[in-house]
């Protein structure tokens, strides 16, 4: 899902190590940029770039620094790639790094779609732009179940999970029930079951390398437990569950 | 004016707060919330979705542009961004300290167990308030490229931005 850097900053970049204070601010900002113009797709698709950035070219990052940042950011809810810049802006510059790490992954989103907009309200008369449009949404379509089917069968193991899946299919998508609801739900059952059966948390805990090696999916999570305000949905999907 | 902006940065907090899992299982909340502001046709959400993807950054930024642009301009568009960045922002920070404890915690190991099966029917949900765009749509073309798509990506990997390039230049003279 992403097409590369074609290496236009790579004078700046090594420009002899001499990392003064102002220097690494402006290297955060420009490279997040680069990163937030180069991914289309969303933040998944910025992780291989990303990691041979801080990784391989830059050396910001350790191997297992960036497992703690995937880690955090895929583990905690939001935008991913705003999760990476933020967390990579703190570790080397505190606020104002992350800050200006995220500006520069934002930038390049917020302007281009902008643009957009302003462009196909000029041209929407066409039928060839809508019918332009047409095409790429059945394209974009058929990727969203591609990518169903794909994250469905690295997630579901159990047959509770293929429960909660169609679930929450079934409540949100069809029933359009709110899908903060399903998330909150979700957040319960597992926080449950996983207090329910002591011996998988070992697993968790010392394999979470591994897996995230391998899948480079396995996530952590949240902090702090969500505020259990499950309510109906929660019992829905616990009569499920037995 | 100030209302719309503050409903706005609300309401895409509350999906930087709840979005779990990335852009695509963002999609049926950011769905959910384009809805009060006015994006209520499957037709113009597909339109959302379809220009957010192929759009350079993350989805959910491309999508909180869109529609905070669509609500009210530039302030609109800042409004529904900076809300739906915040969170991530705030929390990462504050997780960056305990790290070790953030990995090895139950809490955090459940939530995600729980939450990672839910993801996975949000974005079946995405993929079928899509589905509802194209049916408003009415077009054999449109499905002819859907299923081929399915077959092209699906099975044979095919670049999907090769895909979106050929779709749309077959759209332009072959969609009418």
């Amino acid at each position: 899902m992403i097409t590369k850097g074609n290496g236009q900053n790579e004078d700046f970049d090594n420009s002899h190590g001499c990392e003064n204070e102002a220097g690494l601010y402006i290297k955060l900002f420009l490279t997040f940029l680069k990163l937030g113009l180069f991914t289309i797709g969303g933040g998944m698709a910025m992780i291989p770039l990303l990691k041979d950035e801080m990784v391989n070219k830059k050396g910001w990052l350790s191997e297992d620094e960036m497992l703690d940042c995937l880690s955090v950011s895929q583990g905690l809810p939001g935008v991913i790639a705003v999760n990476m810049a933020t967390y990579i802006g703190y570790r080397k510059k505190g606020p104002l790094g992350s800050l200006l790490s995220t500006i520069g992954v934002i930038l390049p989103s917020f302007i281009a779609i902008i643009l957009v907009i302003e462009i196909l309200e000029q041209v929407s008369a066409s039928p060839y732009v809508s019918g332009a449009i047409a095409g790429i949404k059945a394209v974009a379509t058929a990727l969203i179940l591609v990518a169903t089917y794909q994250v469905g069968r690295q997630a579901l193991r159990t047959p509770l999970h293929f429960i909660m899946a169609a679930a929450t299919l079934i409540a949100v998508g069809i029933l359009s029930m709110n899908a903060v609801y399903a998330i909150l739900a979700g957040c319960g059952i597992g926080i449950v079951s996983t207090f329910l059966k002591p011996t998988e948390t070992k697993n968790t805990t010392s394999g979470e390398k591994a897996n995230m090696n391998s899948g480079g999916k396995k996530v952590t999570d949240i902090k702090e437990g969500l505020p259990d305000q499950t309510g109906d949905e929660e019992e829905q999907d616990g009569n499920n569950m037995d | 004016m100030v209302t719309t902006w503050i409903n706005l940065f609300l309401s895409f907090g509350k999906i930087g707060l709840f979005g779990f899992g990335g852009g695509l299982a963002m999609l049926p909340i950011i769905f959910q919330t384009a809805r009060v502001f006015g994006i209520d046709e499957p037709g113009e959400f597909g339109n959302l979705v379809a220009i957010s993807q192929v759009t350079p950054g993350p989805l959910a930024i491309n999508a909180a542009t869109y529609v905070g642009y669509y609500t009210d301009g530039l302030p609109g568009a800042l409004a529904a961004t900076i809300g739906v960045a915040i969170p991530s922002f705030v929390m990462v920070m504050v997780v960056s300290y305990f790290v070790e404890k953030f990995k090895n915690s139950k809490i955090v190991a459940g939530t995600l167990a729980g939450v990672r099966p839910v993801t996975v029917g949000l974005v079946g949900a995405a993929g079928y308030f899509m589905l509802s765009a194209m049916a408003s749509d009415r077009n054999l073309i449109s499905v002819g490229i859907l299923f081929g798509t399915l077959l092209l990506s699906g099975k044979w990997k095919i670049n999907p931005f090769l895909l979106i390039g050929i779709a749309g230049v077959m759209g332009a003279f072959l969609i009418r």
